[in-house]
């Protein structure tokens, strides 16, 4: 095998990783085992796959509330995504969160949260950090379209452009803020520009294309590495379940327009399946079934796995 | 002991643990201008450097999202919002990040920043230069909030809010900036949620916040010429505050004023009223008083100001008519 396939295998796994276990909690959603709201990622996985990938495992990555493949690709444990959303004590935020707060602190992820664009201004603060103590750490910070639309961003890449901070900015454009399309929401079809007036660079590119996405992030991971400054990326993709649950192409109650039809040939990891197929790769059901068998370990340690203690509440408060 | 006044205090204690510990950094509006944070600030930024004295642009939700950041990332950062309003555009970073996020994440995961703001009333700056927003903060689990009065305490109060865990919210008070008092050289702290009595009295007990504490002083002053002992206790700390020191106080006078440099409804002074009742209604001779700011926003015309912020003289007629109901309450349900 080629190094090339050998990567492109190992961005498969992580796709791949992150497909399956999502389709699993959509199940647990369906059957109500589940009960937190689960923002899926299904359809981008090739962007959280393409970025990680450019980071090293001291780089912080900073998410929302569509985050469980952030986790995943930056190497979070399974286990902990899994006793998260069944709000265990052995969650990756002590059950304390739900699938709209993840952290893994060990393998850089400082923490997802539900408010649109609210880790934006604290990834910035991070790589605020890494330069004043002079570290060639990145952070990078995933948004959707969405946020772009929230001042804090705009602000956030004005001060990272200013003190040059070694921020990359990966906008996720699945085209929907819940349920209502960029069009209702912006007359110009142009987020990658939305860094120009703050000398933030900004580039558009496939982000069902999982080596298109890490061209794309490692100049800009490179560039940030080296002190040039933050750079904005666009990752056009769609999510194809509803803004949250596990219904396919339904808007919290609303119709899309119908252009899943449209994106499901456009499958980000049958594309890459593909490609290592034509590589010769012949194993990837038995990689597959090995996948499945690791999420239905962490599925049953996830099950087993007690509740967090209720009267802890004070002490972790008076933190 | 030498005496500082209580700007200079604030200014020591940033310089100090700025030279003490290479994680401080000063983040916010107006820190390289001798005008927005009086003698507070002045020249830490040629001291220390623009790299941490960091002078920002006006985009107080961005940075002071990016003090969470830089403190998850293992800095101390202190933030600073030059006027309290404006700190009303961080209530993200604020509220549902820095006071939620160790809840969410676990014990490694605090966030050691202070969110320092200016109450800065008067002169005529009209409402939305003149607020006191401490209650808003004090409802909010996870949150610290911290008011020092005197200029020991200013000093003490900033350097146990850098050195705590969570994140911290240090509001001084620009009425209080030329108040001088004795404070020790060295650095040295003030527990959090321990509050100081100021003067002990047997008669009723003044429990005053920041500003209004030296007010309650004063006022302690004006009762005593009429015969009145009165106690004073300073909160200093307002989340947590200190329930024990004040309900052991009021449990020995059977009276108490809250003062309060905040609106009355659902305000600083409504909760200390509320646990008073709570934990010592049985050695009560009369009703809590309240003395807080009237529910509207603040005027800007001279005059208006004079009546809207009460001060020793209200406190002190607070406390009078507290005295004049005589024991007649405790007699009344000692009867019932």
């Amino acid at each position: 095998m080629t190094p090339e396939t050998e990567w492109l295998l190992e961005r498969w796994q992580t796709m791949t990783l992150i497909r399956r276990t999502e389709e699993r909690i959509a199940g647990m959603v369906e059957s109500g085992e589940v009960r937190c709201p689960c923002h899926l990622y299904i359809g981008q996985e090739a962007v959280a796959a393409g970025v990680c990938a450019a980071l090293t495992t001291a780089d912080t990555v900073w998410g929302g509330h569509r985050s469980h493949g952030h986790y995943l690709a930056k190497g979070g444990s399974l286990a902990g995504l899994f006793g998260e959303v069944l709000l265990k004590a052995t969650g990756c935020a002590g059950g304390r969160g739900g699938s709209m707060h993840l952290a893994a602190p060990e393998v850089g992820i400082l923490g997802t949260v539900p408010i649109v664009a609210g880790t934006v201004p604290l990834a910035a603060g991070a790589a605020f950090a890494y330069k004043l103590r002079g570290e060639d750490t990145v952070a990078v910070a995933f948004f959707g379209d969405g946020a772009l639309e929230e001042g804090q961003v705009h602000e956030s890449m004005n001060l990272a452009a200013l003190y040059r901070l070694p921020l990359v900015l990966i906008c996720e454009n699945n085209l929907y803020a819940s349920h209502l399309h960029w069009s209702e929401r912006r007359v110009a079809d142009n987020l990658y520009r939305a860094g120009e007036f703050h000398s933030v660079p900004g580039e558009k590119v496939d982000g069902n294309d999982v080596i298109t996405v890490h061209t794309a992030a490692r100049t800009a991971v490179e560039r940030a590495r080296c002190g040039e400054g933050p750079a904005l990326i666009e990752c056009r993709t769609f999510r194809w379940r509803g803004h949250v649950g596990a219904s396919f192409d339904l808007d919290v109650g609303v119709e899309r327009r119908g252009e899943l039809a449209e994106w499901l040939p456009r499958d980000p990891l049958r594309r890459l399946a593909d490609k290592l197929i034509e590589r010769g790769v012949e194993d990837l059901a038995q990689r597959e079934q090995a996948i499945e068998v690791r999420i239905g370990i962490a599925v049953e340690e996830a099950r087993a796995a007690p509740q967090p203690e209720p009267e802890q509440w004070e002490v972790a408060c008076a933190r | 002991m030498r005496t500082l006044t209580y700007a200079q205090a604030i200014r020591e204690a940033h310089a100090q643990m700025l030279a003490l510990d290479a994680r401080v950094f000063v983040i916010g509006q107006g820190l390289w201008s001798p005008w927005y944070a009086g003698s507070s600030l002045e020249g830490l930024d040629r001291e220390f450097g623009c790299a941490r004295v960091v002078d920002t642009p006006v985009s107080e939700n961005a940075v002071t999202g990016m003090a969470v950041g830089a403190a998850l990332a293992g800095l101390r950062p202190i933030v600073f919002h030059p006027r309290m309003d404006f700190m009303l555009l961080a209530m993200d970073p604020i509220v549902n990040q820095a006071a939620n996020w160790s809840y969410l994440f676990g014990r490694d995961s605090g966030v050691p920043l202070v969110i320092r703001s200016v109450i800065n009333r008067g002169g005529e700056q009209g409402a939305q230069h003149s607020q006191a927003l401490h209650a808003m903060f004090m409802h909010v689990p996870g949150l610290k909030v911290v008011m020092p009065s005197t200029p020991a305490d200013a000093k003490g109060l900033l350097m146990v809010a850098m050195a705590d865990p969570g994140p911290v919210l240090y509001i001084d008070d620009r009425w209080l900036y030329a108040e001088s008092g004795e404070v020790p050289a060295q650095p040295f702290t003030v527990k959090i949620g321990e509050a100081a009595v100021r003067r002990e009295g047997s008669d009723v007990t003044l429990i005053g916040i920041s500003w209004m504490a030296s007010e309650c002083v004063r006022a302690a002053g004006i009762l005593e010429r009429e015969g009145i002992d009165a106690e004073v206790i300073d909160l200093r700390s307002l989340k947590p505050w200190d329930k024990e020191m004040v309900a052991a106080s009021v449990s020995r006078t059977g009276r108490a004023v809250v003062a309060d440099g905040g609106w009355r409804s659902a305000g600083a002074s409504a909760d200390v009223a509320a646990e008073i009742s709570e934990r010592v209604f049985d050695h009560l001779l009369a009703p809590v008083a309240r003395v807080a700011l009237p529910d509207a926003p603040a005027p800007a015309n001279r005059a208006e100001e004079q009546a809207y912020y009460p001060g020793a003289e209200q406190i002190a007629a607070a406390a009078r008519a507290l005295l004049d109901r005589g024991t007649a309450g405790r007699v009344k349900r000692a009867a019932a």
